[in-house]
């Protein structure tokens, strides 16, 4: 461990996926929102502003600059009676938890730098260039960064072995920033916002919650990207067994109750703008204002992440394993075969079989440009969805959300618990 | 009198839409194809008129902005008798009137503007005019503009001078002005 492993390689790893994937995509997603609107609406949408000359427009892009620049120079209003230090710290606490979940997002498996990357049962290991004494360890431990030093975690900036409760522990942050700025800046429109959010988030996070179990208890891990490779694996010889494949229920449970703790329409009860003016953040402006509207944004594009990381197989593309595409699993060792196998017999195994070479072969470096491209195509897919999904469908009442929450999502990730209980218990 | 009852029959909701799922795919449906259709076809599927760079054409019975009608001598009709400001609902025609040379027109109005962003195009003015002084059938309207026609970079002079642009003043108004067969006293000139 010297200074560039510590410090350097994950600051590098914060600054391009929080600042250059998530906060990009989120701060674009503010002008990305308002032409879907218009487009759904048959409008133009923005397209006025320009930079130094008339024609040069973009068709709106530079709206982007202009919104920025507008609230930095509006004034920054505290009202009177308003709790200063915490009407300040509560857009942090709006912005924070949305960023800090990329921390165990990972945009890429393990980068091998050893022999050779190939897939057993749908997964992919990495051999050392000297198995040493992993020779006559069982195959798990290849894909154990302690045992192996030929795996890097570059794609991934904590890899956090109960990573799962890492989500669940830091969404559960995100309810302080809202409850904080509905208390903090003494007015009652703020005061009802931050209540209805708290309470809403509150019970979503349970449904959201159990409906994961169900993902738990198919894949057996808590590590966000061991919960990726085990979706690698083919069902029925041909079928990626991505979280949609086998929780479909789960997967539109948890969309559902990750859009309401998004607290973005249908489900923006905090924010009512015909009831509550704009809700906890209607006595912010300026920065502080951008602040919570950024947190919202990078909020869709959290969820988009985990959803295509836990339901939609992360970076996973379809039929690619490391050393190219495979589209059965005849192709491949089996996952009973390779239990037993050490990591010596399994290697020899795989050079010796020339069964086992892809039906396509690509080399590792495509592999990796293919599969971060399509972990970011996934994300960004999902953000669409939300987007269209916010202007498609009408807001519920409080009351509708409130059943909607504990009388049907709850109930609905229970019996998707037990059946997926029942089922493991029995197959 | 006895009170009446009429029974409503409640309309019954099947499960399906009662579980809201497949109206909400169907909705995503008919927004989804509105957005690819503006995506694809921008030109047939978006109704947005980029004013001022393309205007609708006025139906036929577009009055326009207001004029001020002229004299034979080609002066100003007005006599700056303040009914039009005083009965404009917008507030927005300002008139100073001065003391005319000729002994036989008592005033005329030296400052006459009218704000056509304030105007609300009611024509009251019109109506209130006593001497057919003031007119709205010019066809046009307001010329538009906007801030970055000025080559002004400092944003907020620019507004303010862009905003001036509406201020129509007398001499501009009595450009498109026109004789009118009506004479001071009720009498045809021919
Ligand atoms: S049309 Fe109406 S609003 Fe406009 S100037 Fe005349 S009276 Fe005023
Ligand atoms: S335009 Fe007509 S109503 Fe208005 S001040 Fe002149 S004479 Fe009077």
């Amino acid at each position: 461990m010297n200074f560039i492993d510590v410090a350097l390689i994950p600051l590098l790893k914060i600054g391009v996926i929080v600042f250059g994937f998530a906060m990009l995509i989120g701060s674009m997603l503010t002008l990305a929102e308002r032409k879907q609107s218009a487009y759904i609406q048959r409008r133009k949408g923005p397209n006025r502003a320009y930079l130094f000359r008339k024609d040069l427009r973009l068709n709106g892009l530079f709206h982007l600059i202009a919104d920025g620049l507008k609230m930095l120079l509006k004034e920054d209003f505290v009202p009177h009676g308003a709790n200063r230090k915490l009407h300040l710290l509560a857009p942090m606490l709006g912005l924070m938890p949305a960023m800090v979940i990329f921390a165990i997002v990972p945009f890429m498996d393990y980068a091998c730098t050893g022999a050779m990357a190939a897939p057993i049962a749908g997964k992919d290991y990495c051999f050392p260039e000297e198995l040493g004494a992993l020779a006559n360890a069982p195959l798990a431990e290849l894909s154990n960064p302690l045992f192996n030093a030929d795996l890097n975690h570059w794609f991934q900036v904590a890899n956090i072995h109960s990573g799962l409760l890492y989500i669940f522990a830091v969404t559960g942050l995100a309810v302080y920033g809202s409850a904080i700025a509905g208390w903090a800046s003494n007015s009652k429109f703020s005061l009802l916002g931050g209540l209805r959010a708290s309470a809403q988030m509150i019970s979503y996070e349970v449904s959201m919650g159990l409906s994961l179990a169900g993902i738990l208890m198919i894949y057996g891990t808590l590590d966000v990207n061991e919960l990726v490779r085990e979706q690698g694996e083919l069902l029925f010889g041909f079928l990626p067994q991505w979280g949609i494949v086998l929780q479909p229920l789960a997967f539109f449970l948890f969309l559902t109750a990750s859009i309401a703790e998004s607290k973005r329409a249908p489900f923006d009860m905090p924010e009512a703008e015909s009831e509550l003016v704009a809700g906890y953040f209607t006595e912010y402006s300026a920065m502080k204002f951008a602040v919570f509207s950024l947190g919202e944004f990078v909020t869709v594009v959290f969820i988009a992440a985990i959803v295509s990381t836990l339901f939609l197989g992360g970076w996973q593309v379809p039929w690619l394993y490391a050393d190219g595409f495979h589209f059965t699993a005849a192709s491949m060792p089996s996952a009973v075969a390779a239990q037993q196998l050490t990591v010596e017999a399994a290697q020899s195994a795989l050079t010796a079989n020339t069964n086992f070479a892809p039906d396509i072969a690509l080399p590792y470096w495509l592999v990796v440009a293919l599969r971060i491209g399509g972990f970011v195509t996934k994300v960004l897919l999902m953000c669409f969805l939300q987007l269209q999904f916010r202007w498609t469908v009408p807001r519920f009442r409080y009351d509708q959300i409130m059943h909607l929450g504990w009388k049907i999502l709850l109930p609905l990730s229970i019996a998707n618990l037990l059946i997926t209980a029942l089922v493991i218990l029995l197959v | 009198m006895a009170a009446q009852t009429v029974t409503l029959e409640r309309q019954k909701r099947g499960f399906w839409v009662q579980t809201y799922l497949p109206e909400i795919f169907k909705g995503m449906g008919v927004t989804l194809k509105h957005f690819f259709g503006a995506i694809a076809k921008p030109s047939e599927n978006i109704v947005t008129v980029s004013y001022p760079e393309e205007q609708r054409p006025y139906p036929a019975r577009y009055r326009g902005r207001h004029r001020l009608m002229v004299r034979e001598d080609g002066q100003v009709r007005c006599v700056a008798c303040m009914c039009c400001s005083t009965i404009c609902p917008a507030n927005c025609i300002h008139i100073e009137a001065a003391e005319h040379d000729d002994p036989s027109v008592e005033k005329y109005p030296e400052t006459f503007v009218i704000d056509q962003l304030r105007c609300i195009v009611c024509g009251l003015c019109v109506e209130a005019c006593p001497c057919d002084a003031i007119r709205m059938d010019t066809g046009v309207h307001c010329s538009p503009f906007i801030a970055e026609d000025t080559d002004d970079f400092n944003a907020l002079e620019g507004e303010l001078r862009a905003r001036e642009r509406a201020f129509y003043a007398r001499d501009l108004l009595m450009e498109a002005g026109d004789h009118s067969r009506a004479v001071q006293g009720g009498r045809r000139s021919f």
